[in-house]
């Protein structure tokens, strides 16, 4: 892929998330505080990383997009700003923006239901996996 | 004191227990809640793209409603009301969504954020105060009992503006009120899991696990949620140490001896 097409990726996720890569100082309190650390492939102190490098497209097929729980604990205890959920959920809008690239389809739901579900875990997962 | 009040969907369906314990124990603290007129779902989870407007607008509705009316808007849902403040702070603070949001509403004075959210459990501690509620409590709840607080009511904290992220109190002291003794353990502002829990069961499960070895490891005999998704997450535990969880709002019923009578 050519530079120019890395760098247009890499200012997308930046613009959607509204975050601040260039600020991190690679503490690593993000992946300390991440209750999902253990389920990721890319980390979140990695993700900002990949960002920074323009490689977009590694973070767009990382399994960890479905594993973000958008709890804030990362945003919260991170001293510098930089916002990771933030770029993980970028990240995850570049590619289920995409036809055909949703995360969770109404075809899914029936196996995935049991009776107690509410309603509320319906629409998170639909706001967070589909567009 | 009459407030506008935004139940959210799973109040009215799989978590009726939260609603309507929450407007009976309303009226016997002097408050009513005043159900918003064709409330639409506030979508569950806040939009963190910068450049999604209209999963926003449900939220944008709501708020303008309650400035129409010249209430606070009341929810009683820890979801609902994470994201109805965050979408609240965007129209106050950011311009670019304040101004696309107007345009779609086409209202007859645009909204910029006039509107005070407050999640019931503030109403308790900042309008009707914890020290009255103590007053009128009959039965005095004497178990001891665990916040679990989880991520939505928390974080992030200088929009939510709930309370203390990492140390927060105002469960606890709610538990106090009514008589309870509140247990303090490490997971209680851990997430549940989320929505993660509708295709990852394994992983949320876990999640869930943690939760409660912490919290019964600590003590606790029972936990106590606002959040309809973290009452379903926390019961799907399959650890021994599983702990019953109920919704805050009805143990204020049951210590204001209104339980039998809602």
């Amino acid at each position: 892929m050519s530079g120019h097409l890395h760098e247009d990726m890499k200012s997308r996720v930046i613009d959607i998330s509204g975050a601040s890569p260039h600020k991190c100082m690679k503490c690593g309190k993000c992946s300390a505080s991440c209750p999902s650390f253990d389920e990721m492939d890319i980390k979140p102190h990695q993700f900002v990383s990949y960002v920074n490098n323009g490689d977009i497209e590694a973070l767009m097929a990382s399994k960890s997009l479905g594993k973000c729980l958008s709890c804030f604990a990362c945003v919260e205890r991170c001293p510098r700003d930089v916002k990771p959920g933030k770029i993980v959920d970028a990240a995850r809008q570049m590619l289920i923006r995409q036809q055909g690239q949703a995360m969770l389809t109404p075809e899914d739901v029936p196996e995935l239901l049991d009776p107690e579900v509410p309603q509320q875990l319906l629409m998170s997962a639909f706001r967070r996996y589909s567009r | 004191m009459v407030y506008s009040y935004y139940p959210g969907c799973t109040l009215k369906t799989k978590a009726k227990d939260l609603d309507r314990y929450a407007k009976e124990c309303a009226k016997a603290l002097g408050f009513e809640l005043e159900e918003i007129e064709n409330w639409q779902c506030c979508g569950g989870v806040y939009p963190l793209g910068t450049d999604e407007i209209a999963s926003k607008l449900s939220s944008v509705r709501a708020l303008n409603e309650a400035k129409v009316k010249g209430q606070d808007l009341v929810t009683v849902c820890s979801a609902c009301h994470h994201v109805i403040k965050r979408t609240n702070d965007d129209m106050k603070n950011v311009e670019d969504i304040r101004t696309r949001a107007n345009n779609y509403m086409e209202l007859e004075e645009p909204y910029a954020g006039e509107t005070t959210v407050l999640h019931y459990l503030e109403v308790l501690r900042d309008r009707v105060g914890f020290d009255v509620l103590k007053e009128k409590v009959v039965k005095p709840l004497g178990r001891k009992i665990g916040a679990y607080y989880g991520c939505l009511l928390l974080r992030p904290s200088k929009i939510v503006q709930f309370d203390n992220p990492e140390n927060p109190t105002i469960i606890e002291d709610f538990i106090k009120a009514i008589g309870g003794e509140p247990v303090i353990y490490p997971y209680r502002n851990e997430c549940c899991g989320g929505y993660v829990s509708l295709k990852e069961k394994e992983m949320a499960g876990k999640m869930v696990d943690r939760i409660m070895d912490s919290a019964a490891g600590m003590g606790a005999e029972e936990l106590i949620t606002a959040c309809p998704l973290c009452m379903y997450n926390l019961n799907k535990s399959e650890s021994a140490n599983k702990l019953p969880v109920y919704y805050f709002t009805e143990l204020l019923a049951e210590a204001l001896g209104l339980k039998e009578e809602v």
